[in-house]
């Protein structure tokens, strides 16, 4: 099971970056794939977060409890959501919007100018697609051959070329980057989820 | 039955989440008049069926309030259409008045409740299943209704479909009790080709309008039932009416009345009611579950199977009726039942009553919020078998 956070600020895309994850996932890599979103007083521009799950088996508990991969596309998600990744997960970062800790500089972390490449685009809208196809280069979640058959039907008829170039751009600044840094520490298999220990349930006393 | 329109459905593979699946369900069960009020965490069901109406001839209204919304998803079904509403806890306590209003004219009609937690105004944009009991005994007056909980977005595009076939059959409203996890949970749906959906066909009068008593059962209890402006003359009321749908002040109607309203129900709860049912056959103890946490409890179940454990499974994909019987049965089977459920104790209620006392029922609660950790569950379990 993968457990995946993407996160930036309200208005980035980035719940539309979970959601096409997802898509992609359960509909063309043929897996199980459950998004839940964080409904709180979020508005545009403040910290917002998408969660995908994504197994080969049927998911059960629908809630994200650690995540193994954290995308992060504004300093206040990564102040908020950097923190709970497991260790040896994978960080990725919009790298002109967020300044890693230095700790987090030792991390399994690839950082990307996603914003800027899709301003270069046309459109700094697309920055969310553009993290899509450095998430699908990097991370190895869902195949690239599945997210371009996703994507013309995940994003807006008036702007698939956009996107796609952008999921393009993204996808190869990945792969360049992992010819060149291949030596990123082997991710570690993460732990079967332990649930707190809690005393035992109440029982009905009638 | 018939199969459905193609008109309103959506074949194919689709990632969506519980509230758009119920909108697609609806629609491919034929609904065709909506009525509702915004609330957290039902409105994305009344949005994309505020999108999807106006391109299959639907009729979308958004009222003033939920008590209006109620009443006008009556009309619509008197007026021939197939209706629905959707709300969340503050609406569906609006709605309960109307809710008894439907029950007594008879009206097929589905009202979705995605639950969140409360009471008052609660949790508006996190799951709970605490509104169980309103639903079996929300309205004044006696009655029986039909109520189903789905646990994926899946199910919500299925069940919502049962639910309209359900109410068709015997003209009743029936309650899809959503929680605002399934809601806001999207995952893939598979939309059957049009030809592969049953659809439950209204019970429409075939006789001349002179023959016409719009509250004389056939032999399943049920009457038939006319569109408003067909030329049929009669009268439908919520006071106590005899088979001409004219108010009957005695003891004597109230009997022949309410009590058909209720036999058509109870009499045929084995014919209503849907189970999962998983390793019952030796089973120490049995976990009931519904929507969301049966989904929740897989875990659980398996982890304890795991440690030599026997455990059976009893999903409630209907909660009302309730299966009493199946409970019954098992009670002189198990040593105990264990029910996770998003509230502080309702359905368990009903498994001790139909246990009485011939097996343990150990209550699984959660506040509301979130959903359970399979720990608790889990441990409950433990507990149960020894």
């Amino acid at each position: 099971m993968n457990e995946i956070r993407i996160s930036g600020f309200g208005g980035q895309g980035v719940i539309r970056c979970g959601y096409i994850i997802g898509r992609i996932a359960a509909l063309y890599d043929d897996k199980h794939a459950t998004l839940t979103q964080s409904f709180g007083p979020e508005a545009r521009g403040s910290a917002c977060s998408a969660q995908i799950l994504v197994d080969a088996e049927p998911i059960r508990y629908p809630y994200l409890t650690q995540p193994d991969t954290v995308v992060a596309m504004s300093q206040e998600a990564y102040d908020k959501f950097g923190s709970d990744l497991v260790e040896g997960g994978l960080l990725l970062i919009d790298e002109d919007l967020v300044k890693p800790t230095p700790s987090d500089r030792e991390r399994r972390m690839y950082a990307i100018p996603s914003t800027r490449i899709a301003e270069e685009l046309g459109n700094r809208i697309a920055g969310n697609i553009v993290m899509l196809g450095f998430f699908t280069a990097i991370a190895g979640i869902v195949s690239v051959d599945a997210a371009r058959k996703a994507l013309p039907s995940s994003v807006p008829e008036r702007f698939i070329d956009l996107n796609l170039a952008a999921f393009e751009k993204g996808y190869e600044y990945g792969v360049e980057l992992l010819a060149k840094e291949p030596a990123a520490p082997a991710r570690p298999k993460k732990a079967a989820r332990k649930a707190p220990v809690k005393k035992a349930a109440k029982k009905s006393d009638k | 039955m018939i199969t459905a329109d193609p008109k309103g459905v959506l074949t194919g593979s689709h990632y969506l989440d519980g509230d758009h699946a119920v909108a697609e369900g609806a629609l491919a069960a034929g609904c065709r008049f909506f009525a509702g009020y915004p609330i957290t965490p039902s409105t994305e069901v009344a949005e994309r069926i505020s999108a999807r109406f106006p391109l299959v001839g639907g009729l979308f209204v958004q009222m003033e309030d939920e008590l209006a919304s109620m009443a006008a998803i009556l009309g619509g079904a008197w007026g021939g259409a197939k209706s629905m509403s959707v709300t969340s806890g503050p609406g569906f306590s609006l709605m309960m008045e109307n809710l008894g209003l439907g029950v007594m004219m008879e009206v097929p009609t589905v009202l979705v409740n995605v639950q969140r937690g409360g009471p008052s105004t609660g949790l508006p944009t996190l799951p709970a299943q605490a509104d169980m009991m309103q639903a079996r005994w929300g309205s004044h007056g006696d009655y029986e209704i039909i109520a189903l909980s789905p646990s994926s977005p899946q199910e919500c595009f299925d069940y919502t479909i049962t639910c309209f076939n359900l109410s068709e059959k015997y003209r009743v409203p029936v309650l899809l009790m959503m929680d605002e996890c399934v809601g806001h949970m999207t995952e893939k749906i598979v939309i059957p080709k049009a030809e592969e959906i049953e659809i439950e066909p209204r019970k429409w009068f075939k006789g001349s309008t002179e023959d016409y008593l719009p509250y004389k059962p056939d032999d399943d209890m049920v009457p038939w039932m006319v569109k408003v402006g067909d030329g049929f003359r009669f009268h439908t009321t919520g006071l106590t009416h005899d088979e001409r749908g004219y108010p009957v002040m005695s003891a004597e109607c109230q009997k022949d009345n309410v009590g058909r309203l209720v036999d058509k129900i109870r009499s045929r709860v084995d014919e209503i009611v849907i189970l999962e049912e998983e390793e019952m056959e030796g089973a120490d103890v049995v976990v009931v579950s519904y929507g969301i946490s049966s989904r929740v409890a897989i875990p659980a179940v398996e982890r304890a199977r795991a440690d030599g454990m026997k455990v059976g499974s009893l999903r409630l994909v209907t909660v009302w009726p309730f299966p009493e019987n199946r409970i019954r049965e098992l009670a002189g089977q198990v040593k105990a039942f264990v029910v996770p459920e998003i509230n502080l104790g309702q359905i368990c209620l009903e498994v001790e009553r139909c246990a009485a006392g011939r097996a343990e029922t150990i209550l699984v609660p959660h506040a509301g919020g979130w959903v359970h950790d399979d720990e608790d569950i889990y441990q409950a379990i433990r507990g149960g078998a020894k």
